[in-house]
């Protein structure tokens, strides 16, 4: 049944000593769990962030225990000062963007799963692989260092719109020595995130196993191949911008400082440069970010819904084409991001027709995930509920961008919390529902034993209730013009919208909590869950053909030759209702 | 557990409907000439979009209800003709909304930011600084003075740089801490910044610009209500950004003139 393929010849034996098989490993799948691993300390701090945040904005006296230790200065007695706020913002923003929703859906998965779903025994530069990760790894760890220096993390947000962010210590606090290490710290993330995309591609392109065309490639493959390619056009443009801020922060360069500026009662040294260029290469790659943190989860979904529905996803071209269309079109968009920032107001409708374009690929998406759920025998697990929940989040998500690409409406609802409700529906939310379903589907084959699935409901049920009771009224603050990045509410108006925000703290507060249960299943799961079988949900790609856990080079020595698309599900006349991407056996469609 | 999650979809959807429906919180009035279209966009944009998401929910809820049905023997249906119609009904039904609102959405656009303003219009200077709006009115010269970063002095009041000694046209600049216009009539501000980005957000004007460093931007709106609205800063600016305001004061024109001149006395 295993014929030998010339492709699948590993590169590196299995290593022996603790330091090399589970630190520097060069094994995919390590490196996909380290991935996994500083995604979930990663979140699990910036939840935190997001609390304080929370409790701040709606209780702006209460003392928070234990905040002053964190920082005296930016929390005395416990009460965070604006400042203090805005850098605990910053930082939630940038730890979720990069180091969760980055990592966790394509780095983590992606490099577990990838070369197996292809039949690979590795990626296709372990070297590079390892590199990336601990790359990524010293880049976290210098953006954490921000919290522990003395005027703290800096108070930019996690665009680090200049000149705020280039001026140095004269705009304020947490602008001298903690935005230098924001910028060196994602920085050190492109580069690690452009070696994993590099991987990821070569991976793809040359590891394929024999019959593993591109066609029957898995729509998790495809998506993270799609995401690859986004984050390697991407991460080199923001790598660059990220070294221009740092050069204008620390070497007198004026690449994004111009002339006549006065700060702190003192005359800038800095001529010629240009604020709206910081703006134009940070969303050039920061709108195609969007794309890096959802397509994978999007790809995740497709791949999962089908096991659980028992019938092939419908429209399997159409969805790869829509993946691409998303990917091609991520490039052309981001002055939507700019519309009131002082461009020329003519682009505005040059930058607004793709954008909208953009919805009609993201609606067949969802139409064609709805469409398969039409008629299936749902088996409802946790990771099916998890990719039903996605499908809801990601028409509240997407529907609110109706609004945003257009430049007219823009201008009321630019900055205001109906942007924050948006952006953390579609990217967030649905991003991380794709991570929750990806974790509770591919646990067992990870770990070699099966998650709570009861523990897992009560998970989901919270989570999903959580997350519309924190983020839908956020739409209704936009409306009323409730502006964003504000660490508290004095305006005359604002002040009235002061219960909505009570309500969200108390939602985010109980939804933050809920993820303990998830914390806790995973903990518990992985030494006393029952043991799990090799496809415990009668899945068809590859990564069921071996064992739970695989072995070291994925297959124990046999090379897998496929034969079918990933999408044989609800067949008739076989002995189960899927045929294997492995079986040779003919499929007679009637 | 199917029929659960429909559901939980429906009540989210209904709810979340409701209150945009029933209006709970909404933009405020609007007191600007070209406001009534941008909420007639907003307006058409809730309403196809309103569709839109009632729509997507609540199919899903309805297939998910009918996909846990354990009727014994059930095989699996394929949706009707496949992805094509769906597709299909994709591309027209999203392609015309975009197209609408494209049409119709850019004048609205067009008339705020690609209209040059009236020849009439009452000029004003808008300096923003971390963290406060600063108003400059060109005094009975109708000129206003030359800027100079290096003359800027927030203690003595010279938040624009200005220099009256060699500089007559600066002599009688009038710098206030409130935007005060008269009725009805077109007002150009020019927006500058004297240290980061900042921005000029009127809820009640449906205008939104941002101040870029170095830059000088152009803006223009006629209001058509008398009353004091606030200006709030909607570009993070600095650890004061959330108290950076300013009031704008619409007044009738002869009680502006009026203020005008007292404050050109001072």
């Amino acid at each position: 049944m295993h014929e030998t393929s010339e492709h699948a010849v590993h590169q590196h034996a299995p290593p022996t000593s603790f330091i090399r098989k589970h630190i520097f490993s060069l094994d995919h799948k390590v490196i996909g769990k380290q991935y996994y691993g500083l995604a979930l300390l990663a979140v699990f701090i910036g939840m935190v962030l997001s609390w304080l945040m929370r409790i701040h904005l709606a209780w702006p006296t209460w003392p928070i225990p234990g905040l002053d230790k964190l920082s005296a200065v930016g929390a005395p007695a416990g009460v965070m000062t604006p400042e203090y706020y805005l850098s605990l913002m910053t930082m939630h923003g940038t730890i979720m963007v990069f180091f969760v929703l980055t990592n966790a859906p394509f780095a983590a998965f992606g490099n577990y799963f990838l070369p197996i779903q292809i039949g690979a025994e590795d990626m296709a530069f372990p070297r590079f692989n390892m590199m990336s990760f601990w790359t990524t790894f010293t880049a976290f760890l210098v953006m954490i260092a921000a919290f522990f220096v003395t005027d703290g993390p800096p108070i930019s947000g996690w665009t680090a719109y200049a000149p705020l962010s280039a001026v140095g210590k004269d705009a304020g606090p947490g602008l001298a020595m903690g935005q230098n290490l924001w910028a060196i710290s994602i920085a050190i993330f492109c580069i690690g995130s452009l070696l994993g995309a590099l991987n990821f591609i070569a991976t793809t392109l040359d590891l394929r196993t024999k019959g593993m065309s591109l066609s029957r490639m898995p729509y998790s493959t495809w998506a993270w191949f799609v995401t690859a390619v986004i984050s390697l056009l991407a991460f080199a443009v923001l790598l660059p911008a990220c070294i221009l801020l740092i050069l204008d922060r620390t070497a007198g360069t004026s690449f994004f400082i111009p002339s006549g500026l006065v700060l702190s009662d003192r005359l800038q040294p800095h001529a010629g440069g240009s604020v709206l260029l910081w703006q134009h290469l940070f969303w050039f790659f920061g709108h195609p970010e969007v794309y890096i943190a959802i397509l994978p989860s999007i790809g995740i979904v497709c791949h999962i819904l089908p096991v659980f529905a028992r019938k092939p996803l419908l429209g399997p071209r159409a969805t790869i084409g829509c993946m691409i269309a998303i990917g091609f079109l991520s490039y052309m968009v981001w002055g939507h991001h700019m519309f009131v920032s002082g461009m020329n107001p003519f682009s505005a409708n040059l930058f607004s027709v793709p954008t909208l374009i953009i919805t009609i690929p993201a609606t067949i998406l969802t139409l064609l995930l709805i469409g398969t759920v039409y008629g299936a025998k749902m088996r409802f697990t946790t990771p099916a509920l998890f990719c039903l929940g996605f499908i809801s989040v990601f028409i509240s998500g997407g529907i609110s961008g109706f609004f945003l690409a257009q430049p007219s409406l823009d201008t009321y609802l630019h900055a205001t919390y109906f942007v924050v409700a948006h952006f953390h529906f579609v990217m967030a939310v649905a991003s991380i529902f794709g991570v929750f379903a990806a974790t509770y589907f591919w646990f067992p084959k990870m770990y070699g034993r099966m998650m709570s699935d009861t523990l897992g409901k009560w998970h989901f049920w919270l989570t999903f209730i959580g997350v519309y009771c924190i983020f839908m009224p956020m739409h209704y603050l936009g409306l009323a013009g409730n502006v964003r990045r504000y660490s508290a509410f004095v305006d005359d108006y604002l002040i009235a919208l002061i219960p909505v925000h009570k309500f969200i703290t108390i939602a985010a507060l109980a939804t933050g909590a809920a993820q303990l249960i998830f914390l806790f299943n995973l903990i518990w799961s992985r030494f006393r869950g029952p043991i799990a079988p090799d496809n415990p949900w009668e899945g068809t790609s590859l990564e069921w053909s071996t064992t739970s856990p695989p072995p070291f080079d994925n297959f124990g020595g046999r090379h897998m030759v496929v034969y079918q698309g990933p999408n044989e599900y609800g067949v008739e006349g076989t002995a189960n209702d899927y045929v294997m991407q492995t079986s040779p056996e003919k499929i007679v469609t009637g | 557990m199917g029929k659960l999650f429909a559901a939980v979809v429906f009540v989210i959807t209904l709810i979340s409907v409701a209150i945009f429906v029933m209006h709970t919180w909404w933009l405020p009035i609007d007191i600007s000439t070209t406001g009534p279209a941008v909420d007639r966009q907003m307006n058409d944009t809730m309403i196809g979009t309103g569709i839109l998401f009632l729509a997507g929910q609540l199919v899903l809820g309805v297939f998910v209800w009918g996909s846990s049905s354990r009727k014994s023997g059930r095989k699996i249906r394929i949706f009707p003709g496949g992805a094509t119609p769906l597709v299909t009904a994709a591309i027209i039904l999203v392609g015309l909304e975009i197209l609408t609102l494209t049409f119709v959405g850019s004048k609205a656009w067009g008339a705020i930011y690609l209209t040059p303003p009236a020849a009439n219009s009452l000029r004003v200077d808008v300096q923003a600084e971390q963290f406060a709006f600063y108003f400059r009115y060109p005094g009975p010269d109708g000129q206003f003075g030359g800027l100079h970063p290096d003359k800027i002095d927030d203690g003595s009041g010279n938040y624009f740089g200005l220099d009256p000694a060699n500089d007559i046209a600066a002599r009688d600049d009038i710098v206030v801490g409130s935007l005060v216009v008269p009725v009805n009539r077109p007002v150009e501000l020019t927006l500058h910044s004297k240290d980061v980005g900042h921005s000029f957000y009127v809820r009640e004007l449906r205008v939104q610009q941002d101040f870029v460093p170095g830059l000088d931007i152009p803006l223009h709106f006629t209001a058509t209500q008398t009353g004091k609205f606030e200006i709030v800063c909607t570009q993070l600016c600095g650890l004061g950004h959330y108290n950076m305001k300013a009031y704008l004061e619409v007044m009738p024109e002869d009680q502006w003139e009026q203020w005008l001149k007292s404050q050109a006395g001072q």
